[in-house]
């Protein structure tokens, strides 16, 4: 029964949705305010019908109703509760769903949040993300039904796949839909003004937080999908290049563009163009990402033959968004108007090449992870390219778009002067040299990587440095005062680029100085690796909620003295008779040490592997400092600003009535 | 003073279209010379790979065929796409899913002798699941020869 609620739900959500995507757009092309006004009440009712069948489909997981095939497929009664509520989005259906809840969340907030929009406007950007999720309803509707009924019911379901069975689970995936869909709103908001032909600078205003906001959850999402792999998969990476981190970090790089071409429109006016289409792009993207991730293509292209129509939909539904949006661009960007000029050396042109070098490194990026999807649907043949393509693309492409990190906060829009930006940085210059030639020397040995990953890391820490300290010398007042004077976006903005270069150093350490051993260990046996003593302690047989496992535990000296633990396992988890290997790390600023277990080899001896990871924490810590800056810039005076004018209008406006 | 202007504006246009096509070129010459393809064990037996260049291969693990070396780590299997064996060389950890009788893709070359050393072994994380190369290994084999029954 509850399953079936949910299904209805659904169907009465893709109605709502018809209605959202018709009647507020067609009201704002002819001024009826009635019609426009229907936009705030269907986005509401919209999100409602949709939680319900996310919480129906929840419901049937935690209750273990394997007369549903979804859950059949997707869960377990062995599986422990948290994983069973995880699982609702652990499959192709459920994603979907996911998705469309999600969307129906940044739905409601727009409705929520969009008082000070003018009437048209609003109504067309949930018009248009109305249009979206009747998309995305219909496709669920018509062929990836999570409500389908399995009958006869099973007796028990086929487990979620073990990798699953973590909890990156319960994090990762509804953070990564948050930022994919987040950029919905950017989209919308850009064909809302495509079609009512208002792009000025109070558009790119109103578009900014929401950008910024899905580009925060996208990067956490990120960075808790590398997190993950790395401690998850057992081998000590944590990117791969693989074409479902492709899928989410396309989006990541053009978002990343958009938020600062966004910037430019906002302040100058200009670029007003390019950040319409980059508007499109993050959000086809996101959808693309979505898709290949989750229709099966990427484990072979031949995945839709099995059910034809899932992909014809799904090409359709891409042709149409996609293309639908460009028509609309090519047709209305020559209305937009150009913007205010700008000198060969200015910010502006600062920016702009970093847009243009961010965009170029997507490009990189889609044509590594989709041409050899199109040779093997055409039949032409298997090919792959591995991370040797996307290393050797990347340095190339960000030792620019770095370098002009530390340089484009310093410049002055409109017209810059490049010897006064010399002068200026000339301190930042000399000690991040100085650093790249001396510091690998003193840790060991210096290459060529290594000394550039260092010089544009600390690049950005003293031009940063010097930024900060221009912004606040030059005053009586108290410290305190004057970091409080300076508007929090642009913090956000400094502990962001900051947070690029604690990036950068942990990437450019963790590759230049990890080491790692793969040996063959009898208990009590000791193995060596950068000045620590691992003890192979032996194995032990644990019982696990649903899998047995081997554990090892491996004491870690140096000098003699005890420093750590650790301790990985290999589980068998039972129902699908599928092994996983969970890694033990003793994770710290300075180094990870981290050991996974190989196989069991003969008289009880174990094939073990040993890494030694310098400053990896620094990845995420890099990761996490980028999305502070992000929620430290949405919380910026002059958002909040609106929202108390607003409030004091209404108390006015009450005493008015008395 | 216009005209200056205007000739700034074109040249500038000019270098930022020559470095987009130097980002171009830089792309697609790095996508070339990593492309890594993909060859059966028939191919390889038959002699169709170029000597000395990485590639991969895809196929079975053959029943009985996993020798441990002395180390524990140095493994010895053969690939088989059910028509042609291809014996592999490989030292490293093997992945979780790593059995005798499922599908398995190695990335590596083939040396004189032909053997081939494997650089990377991949198995992917289901155990149902065969890796795309390997279930076209199969299938060609299959083509090839009608006779021959693909194992389960």
């Amino acid at each position: 029964m509850i399953p079936e609620i949910g299904h209805f739900s659904l169907i009465l959500a893709l109605l709502v949705a018809l209605a959202l995507g018709i009647f507020p757009i067609i009201g704002a092309a002819r001024g009826n305010a009635v019609w426009m006004g229907l936009a705030r009440p269907l986005a509401r009712t919209q999100f409602l019908l949709i939680a319900v069948a996310f919480v129906c489909l929840a419901y049937a997981f935690a209750t273990m109703d394997y007369s549903v095939t979804y859950v059949a497929t997707n869960s377990n009664s062995k599986l422990p509760i948290q994983f069973r509520i995880a699982a609702v989005w652990g499959g192709h259906e459920g994603s979907l769903l996911l998705w469309a809840m999600i969307l129906s969340v940044w739905t409601v907030a727009v409705s929520l949040f969009s008082k000070h929009l003018p009437d048209d406007m609003r109504a067309r950007i949930l018009g248009v993300m109305g249009l979206i999720s009747v998309g995305f309803l219909l496709f669920m509707l018509m062929v990836s039904n999570p409500f389908e009924r399995l009958i006869p019911a099973a007796l028990d379901g086929r487990d979620l796949n073990p990798l699953l069975q973590d909890p990156g689970m319960i994090f990762h995936p509804p953070m990564l839909y948050m930022g994919y869909v987040g950029f919905s709103v950017a989209f919308a908001f850009a064909i809302a003004a495509l079609l009512g032909g208002q792009l000025d600078a109070a558009w790119a205003r109103w578009s900014r937080p929401w950008t910024t906001m899905a580009w925060v959850f996208l990067t956490l999402g990120i960075m808790a999908g590398s997190n993950w792999a790395y401690y998850e998969l057992g081998w000590g990476g944590w990117w791969f290049w693989d074409a479902v981190e492709n899928a989410s970090f396309m989006p990541w790089l053009v978002g990343t563009a958009l938020i600062h071409s966004l910037a430019v429109t906002e302040k100058r006016g200009s670029f007003k163009a390019w950040t319409v289409l980059l508007a499109i792009c993050a959000f086809s993207l996101s959808l693309l990402g979505t898709f290949l991730v989750r229709s099966g293509v990427l484990t072979s292209v031949h995945a839709f033959a099995t059910d034809p129509r899932r992909g014809l939909f799904i090409l359709v539904f891409l042709v149409v968004v996609i293309g639908g949006s460009l028509a609309l661009f090519a047709w209305r960007a020559p209305t937009v108007g150009r913007g205010g000029k700008f000198d060969v050396v200015s910010r502006e042109s600062f920016l702009l090449a970093n847009n243009v070098l961010l965009a170029v490194a997507a490009f990189s990026v889609l044509l590594g992870t989709l041409y050899p999807l199109f040779l093997d649907a055409l039949g032409l043949g298997k090919i792959s390219v591995g991370p040797p393509y996307f290393d050797t693309v990347f340095a190339p492409l960000m030792t620019p778009a770095l370098f002009l990190m530390g340089i484009g906060p310093i410049a002055r829009w409109k017209k810059s002067s490049l010897p006064e930006i010399a002068m200026r940085l000339r301190w930042a210059f000399g000690v991040s040299v100085a650093t790249a030639m001396i510091l690998p020397v003193l840790l060991g040995h210096w290459t060529p990587m290594i000394g550039l990953g260092l010089f544009l890391a600390f690049w950005i820490f003293a031009s940063s440095a010097h930024l900060v300290y221009q912004r606040l010398r030059g005053s009586d007042q108290p410290i305190i005062t004057r970091v409080k004077a300076i508007p929090r976006a642009w913090w956000g903005m400094v502990i962001a680029h900051l947070g690029i270069a604690v990036f950068t150093l942990g990437v450019t350490i963790v590759k230049g100085f990890e080491s790692e051993i793969a040996v063959r260990m009898l208990p009590g046996e000791v193995a060596h690796l950068a000045g620590y003593d691992f003890t192979f302690k032996g194995v032990e047989e644990i019982q696990g909620p649903n899998y047995t496992a081997s554990r090892g535990q491996l004491l870690v000296t140096k000098n003699g003295v005890e420093r750590t633990i650790l301790s990985s396992e290999k589980r068998l988890y039972t129902v699908q008779n599928m092994p996983m290997t969970e890694a033990g790390i003793s994770p710290a600023l300075i180094h990870d040490l981290y050991a996974s277990l190989g196989e069991p080899l003969e008289d009880g001896a174990w094939s073990v592997r040993i890494y030694y990871k310098p400053m990896v924490e620094w990845i995420w810590a890099g990761c996490a400092m980028m999305a502070l800056g992000g929620l430290l810039a949405l919380s910026d005076r002059r958002y909040r600003m609106r929202k108390r004018l607003a409030k004091e209008g209404a108390l006015k406006a009450n005493e008015a009535l008395a | 003073m216009a005209i200056k202007a205007r000739h700034k504006r074109f040249v500038l246009i000019g270098i930022g279209l020559a470095l987009v096509g130097l980002a171009a070129m830089l792309i697609l010459n790095a996508f070339q010379s990593n492309m890594v393809f993909f060859y059966t064990p028939t191919q390889v037996e038959k002699g169709e790979v170029p000597k000395g260049t990485s590639f991969r291969i895809g196929g079975l693990v053959v029943p009985g065929s996993l020798k441990r070396g002395d180390d524990g780590l140095t493994v010895r299997f053969a690939i088989t796409d059910t028509s042609k064996t291809v014996p592999v060389i490989y030292k490293g950890v093997l992945p979780d899913l790593f059995k005798e009788g499922k599908g398995v893709v190695a990335q590596g070359k083939v040396g004189d002798n032909g053997v081939f050393t494997a650089s990377e072994v991949l198995a992917k994380h289901d155990e149902n699941y065969m890796p795309p190369e390997a279930a076209e290994a199969l299938k060609r084999a299959q083509a090839q020869s009608k006779t021959l029954i693909m194992p389960k």
